[in-house]
Parts: structure tokens; sequence; C-alpha cells
């Protein structure tokens, strides 16, 4: 048998594969907001945690209040919502984080904080990039991260890429759905704003266009604490403004570079990892991921001269075979 | 030349009742789950969406199946005809293996009545590794019963079929080497998009390739592995030991490649202080380390290469390491944060159990009534 084939095949199939590994390094931003993007700024150090905007998200996206262990070991279900974090039957969820005695709101030490989550409507989502049937997209104008159940085929990759944690599944069903915060979609195209920011009573969550939530979040991290700020409510362009007393702030917006940037913006005034939201890089897993395999798949080129070689490799063996499976 | 023959027998032994009792219990916790869900059965969440089904069935299990692959590598292009004896077995493995994790997806799949969607177009999404997976695995599955269908033709006396489909068989086998060096590549890939979930020790580019690596030398592994288990547990002679010590010496390079990229890689990424720093997982990165040296060690020497007992150890250590890196990757060194925790049930295990068992199963089945092991020398 001729050497050099082998050499020849050796050498293509290392190459193809190892090829695609050096551009893995090189990994960057891709992808930018869409002009026409939307957003939610939540602002703790304004929340209350009077969990209105729960109380409005479950209305207004027909899912069930969660109920306890010891309600429903009494019969009862229903009346209380006791959930304690995002899952298939809560999309946004306020939670509290305290430390010490907890005696000040917006203290790291002895204090307390609020915290709202709900999907962060990724400017480029792993979700998206991971879901094989194209159930996650990311809406081209809004920028707004839509599930499709009759594409989806519950394979909780989506659960697996987020790195909030966000997509949850439907575990106690026979025909699960995947389920996450659509910024209302559905109350957008109607010409209303997230159901969240509508009932908010203190301008926590408020609803804009990215643009506008992030110059204002910019603002807001450079006031004065003590002194006093005029709070858009609602929404960005509601008109309808509070004066609150200026929390702290810590000077950082997450969600402005976090894996490539978010939709969903939060300001607060304890650290944000102490309020359980994860530290990341830059760019988001889905360009790190994609760019490997692209650099291997890359036009199908490494494959198909691959399958070329493997082709005339396999026929050279088996020509002189007669009766060998 | 080299014949092959059913070893009939019995089929109804004692250890294949117990198998068929395994499975029947995991069917009724199948039915389970089709009924109530997969929360049902099984203690996934929302941190963990995948557990042993995924990262043992589909994973390991895919891993295991990579005989078939590994052997034609060798036979159709590296042209080493003498493994050629080795090759339907390991098909054959190979088969039940994707089979059975095709088995186990569906199972595992939430919405598994639109399991079709992978297949049209307008649903495709070629950004998604786990869509690559998907494909070429279904793909994979069908192509390794192709390669395998010469058996049951000359059980049938196909003649004529089995004639015909040697002078295009090489087609499939360019495709069956094509479609497992993409996607058990890809199958390492699956895990980058998850970042910093998963931790930095096993976090990296070279993920695919690692995986690639690891698959081809399992599959050689498994070859000896199995080989010497049944020929022990099927009472036959140990008349391939030469052959399989030969082969099992292609588990070295391919272990020294896969070591100096992982070190190599840690180094240069400033990781390799964190395998002492962080306590649980330094002692499951060591260990699997260690399974790694141990055939490289024992196979070092040409004397241990000639001992059945040797090589036995060598790839069982092969194929645990194999398995541990894979099940670190996907379910130790992922942590979702939030205090999210994650350990297989015991229904879920028993489903996996069950799993395994029909794989025993079907083998037991295949050797007693196909040709498919190498005859026993005339005496």
């Amino acid at each position: 048998m001729n050497l050099e084939r082998r050499d020849f095949l050796k050498v293509l199939s290392v190459g193809a594969l190892t090829a695609g590994n050096v551009t893995s390094v090189f990994a960057d931003i891709r992808k930018t907001l869409s002009p026409g993007a939307v957003g939610i700024l939540y602002d703790g150090t304004i929340c209350i945690g009077c969990k209105a905007c729960e109380a409005a998200c479950k209305q207004y996206n027909d899912m069930p209040p969660e109920s306890g262990s010891l309600e429903k070991a009494h019969g009862v279900t229903d009346i209380w919502d006791v959930s304690n974090d995002l899952s298939e039957n809560t999309l946004n969820k306020i939670k509290l984080y305290q430390d010490g005695d907890a005696s000040e709101r917006n203290r790291e030490e002895n204090g307390f904080a609020f915290v709202k989550r709900a999907c962060m409507h990724c400017v480029d989502p792993d979700c998206v990039s991971a879901c094989p049937v194209t159930a996650l997209t990311k809406n081209e104008v809004t920028g707004i991260v839509e599930y499709n159940k009759d594409a989806c085929i519950g394979c909780r990759y989506c659960m697996v890429a987020c790195p909030y944690n966000v997509p949850k599944f439907e575990y106690s069903e026979a025909l699960p759905l995947i389920q996450k915060c659509e910024m209302c979609a559905h109350r957008q195209a109607e010409g209303d704003i997230p159901a969240c920011c509508e009932f908010c009573p203190t301008g926590a969550s408020l609803f804009g266009s990215v643009t506008d939530l992030l110059e204002e979040a910019r603002k807001r991290v450079k006031l004065v604490a003590g002194s006093t700020y005029d709070y858009p409510m609602r929404s960005m362009d509601s008109g309808d403004l509070t004066p609150k007393t200026v929390a702290p702030y810590i000077n950082y917006i997450y969600g402005e570079k976090e894996g490539g940037g978010t939709q969903y913006l939060l300001l607060s005034a304890v650290p944000f990892a102490k309020l359980g939201l994860p530290e990341l890089s830059e760019t988001s897993g889905a360009s790190k991921s994609e760019s490997i395999q692209h650099g291997i798949y890359k036009g199908m080129i490494a494959p198909v001269a691959l399958l070329g070689g493997l082709l005339y490799g396999a026929y050279q063996t088996t020509k002189n075979e007669n009766t060998e499976g | 030349m080299h014949n092959r023959e059913a070893l009939g027998g019995k089929l109804l032994t004692k250890p294949f009742w117990i198998l068929l009792g395994l499975a029947g219990i995991a069917g009724l916790l199948i039915i389970k789950r089709f009924l109530f869900g997969i929360g049902a059965v099984t203690n996934l969440s929302d941190g963990y969406p995948w557990g042993i089904w995924i990262v043992y069935d589909v994973l390991v299990g895919t891993a295991l199946g990579c005989g078939g692959y590994s052997i034609a590598l060798l036979v159709y292009i590296f042209n080493k005809g003498e493994y050629h004896p080795l090759i339907r077995a390991a098909l054959m493995t190979s088969a039940f293996g994707y089979t059975l994790a095709g088995v186990s997806i569906f199972i595992d799949i939430g919405r598994y009545w639109q399991m079709y969607n992978i297949f049209l177009p307008w649903f495709m999404n070629f950004n998604s590794i786990m869509f690559e997976v998907a494909a070429c695995i279904a793909t994979y599955v069908l192509i390794l019963w192709i390669e395998f269908s010469p058996t049951f033709m000359e059980k049938l006396k196909a003649h004529n079929a089995l004639g015909k489909m040697n002078k295009i068989i090489f087609v499939f086998i360019a495709i069956g080497i094509l479609l497992p060096t993409m996607h058990q590549s890809s199958l390492g890939s699956l895990m980058i998009i998850a970042g910093e979930k998963v931790s930095p020790i096993w976090q990296t580019g070279w993920l695919p390739l690692l995986f690639l690596i690891t698959a081809i030398a399992m599959g050689y592994a498994i070859v000896v592995f199995e080989s010497l288990f049944s020929a022990v547990a099927l009472r036959r002679p140990l008349d391939e030991t030469p052959l399989l010590g030969k082969l099992s010496g292609a588990m070295i390079p391919l272990l020294i490649v896969f070591m100096l990229i992982r070190f190599g890689d840690l180094a240069w990424r400033g990781q390799l202080g964190n395998i002492f720093n962080d306590g649980l997982l330094g002692f499951f990165f060591i260990m699997e380390n260690i399974l790694f040296l141990i055939p490289i060690v024992i196979l070092a020497s040409a004397e241990n290469r000639m001992k059945a007992s040797k090589l036995f150890w060598a790839s069982g250590a092969m194929l645990l390491g194999g398995a541990l890196y894979r099940f670190d990757t996907f379910l130790v060194a992922f942590d979702p944060g939030l205090g999210y925790h994650y350990f297989p049930s015991a229904s879920e295990i028993m489903i996996t159990v069950g799993i395994i068992s029909i794989e025993i199963m079907a083998y037991l089945i295949f050797v007693k009534k196909l040709p498919v092991l190498t005859a026993v020398k005339p005496s």
C-alpha cells in the first residue's frame, strides 16, 4: 500500500480538526444591539419588594401561583404564591438579600436589598445559539428572545447554555414546555409595556429602548448618594416622574457588558455577586462555541475533504475483498 | 481470510433472566416517565437539566460504541488488515451502543413527539452544536446497521445481495468514519457554550479534540475489554490475545497526545494551580489522570501486551478514565450556582441499568445466533 496516501490522510484529518481549534482562541464580541431593541432597567435601590411585578406577570402570562409544602399538606392551594425562585410558573422574581441584623436598606453589611430576576434578553443569547431546532429566536426588531413551542423538542440544551439559568422546564408535565420571560411580547404587540413595568409602583422596573435605558443607568450611577433625583415611572417616555432620595449606587451597570451585553439591565447598592448574579466574560458562550464549530465546519470544506480521502482509502482497501463485511 | 461462526447454545440462561428482569423494571419506569413527566422518575432540575441519561447513556454509551469506528480507522484508512477479524463484533457493539443512545435521547427529551423537527430544514439551526450532534448520531445509527447488514445477509444466505453490498460498502465505511469524527468531537463542544458554569479545569476550546481522542482510545479499549470479557464469560479460547495486545498499543500515543494537550492547555491558561486549590474537583481531575496513566504504564511493556490479564486492566482503566472524563465535564465540573445539586434518583439509575441490560441481552442473542465472532480454529 502506498505510504504517501496514508500520510496525506493523517495530515488531513488531524489538520482539519486542529485548524478549528486554533480559531477558538479568537472568539470575540460579534453581535450588537438592534436599533429598535427594547429592554427593562431594574433599579434595586428603589425597589420596595412589594412583588406587584410578580403578581402582574402571573396575571398577564396565565401563570398559576405556587403553593408551599405546608399549604399542600393542608390541601390549600392557589391562595398565596410562595415561589422561591424563577420556575416554570414564575417568570420574574423579586429576591431579598440580607446580611447581619438587616437594619438598613441598600447596605451590604447589616443591611438588605432587593434584586429582580427574569430573562436577560441577551444581545447574543446562548440559548438561541444552542437550540437545535430554532425554537428560541431573537426578534430582529425588538431583540426579545422568543420561544416557539411547535419547534421545541425539549432537549434542554438552552438550560445548559444559559449563564443565568433562565429557561425552565415543566418536569411534572407529560407534555412539557420550556418557560421563560418574553418581555410580554403579546402586550407589546398591542402597544402596551411589559406587565412588571406597568404595575411597578416605584419605577424600579422601567421599560424603554435599551439605548435610553443605558443612558439613564449611566446617569444614575454617577448621582450623589443622599441627593434627590426624579425617577421615571413605568417607561422612559411616560413623563411620570417621582422624586426619591438617591442610594449609594455601585458604579456598575450589570448587563451592559455581561456575555456580550443584555437588554435587561440592573442597578444596585450591593455588589451584584452578593445578589446571585454570575460574573461573566464580555463575550458570550455562543460566540466561543460558534467560532469553534464554524472554524471546523467552515463551508463544510474540512468534512468534505476528509470524506473524499476516506472514500478513496476505503475503496482502495475493500476493492480486493470478497465476502468480508 | 477468516471464518466467523454463530456460537449457538442455550439462550435463556440464568443471567439472561436476570437481565430480562432488570429490563422489565426499566420498562415500567419508562411508562411512568411518559405518563407523569420526567420529574416523576428523575432528580433533574432547572439547574441540572441533564443527568445520567445524557452523560452515561449518550456520552459514555456512544464512546463505548466507538469500537467500530476505531477499528475501521485502522483497517480501512491505515490499512492494517490484520485487525479485520475484530471488526464485526466491534461494529455490532457500536450499533447497539448508538441505537440505545438514540432510545435514551427519546426518553430524555421532553417534547419527543416533535423529535423529527431536527430534520425539517426550516427548523435546523446550523449554529447549534446540538443540531450537529443529533443529526450526525441519527444518521450514524443508520450507517452502522448498514455496515453490519452483511452479517444478516450471510445468515439468510442472500449471496446476491451480499455481493452487491460488498461493492458499495466502502461508501458506508467512509461515511461511518466521518460521522463519529464529527459528532464525538462535537459532543465535547456541547459544553463550551455553558461557559463559566463549567470549572476552568475542564472548560476549554480544546474540548472537541480531547473528546475525540478519548473516544477513539475508548474504541480500542472496548474492543480489547469486550473480547477478553466475552472469551472468559462464553468459555472461548483466548486466541486473540496477541492481536488485542498489538491493538491496545494504539492507546499509548493517543493518551500521550491527550495528556500533552490537556496539561499544556491548563498551563497556558494558568489553571494548573487550580487543580490543588479546588478540593473535590482536584480529586476528580487526579483520578481521571491516574486512570489514563494506568494503560500507558501497563501497555508500554511489550511483555504486558501479551498477557490477557494486563490487557484487561489496561483497557478497563482506559474505559473508566474516558467515562469519568465525560462525567466530570458534564456533571462534576458543571455548577449552575444558586445552590443546585444533582445526584441521580433510583428510578433514573434503574432505567439506565435496564438499557445496559438490553444491550447485553442483544449481544448474547447476536453472538449466539449470527456469524459475528471469529470461528475457533478447527481442531
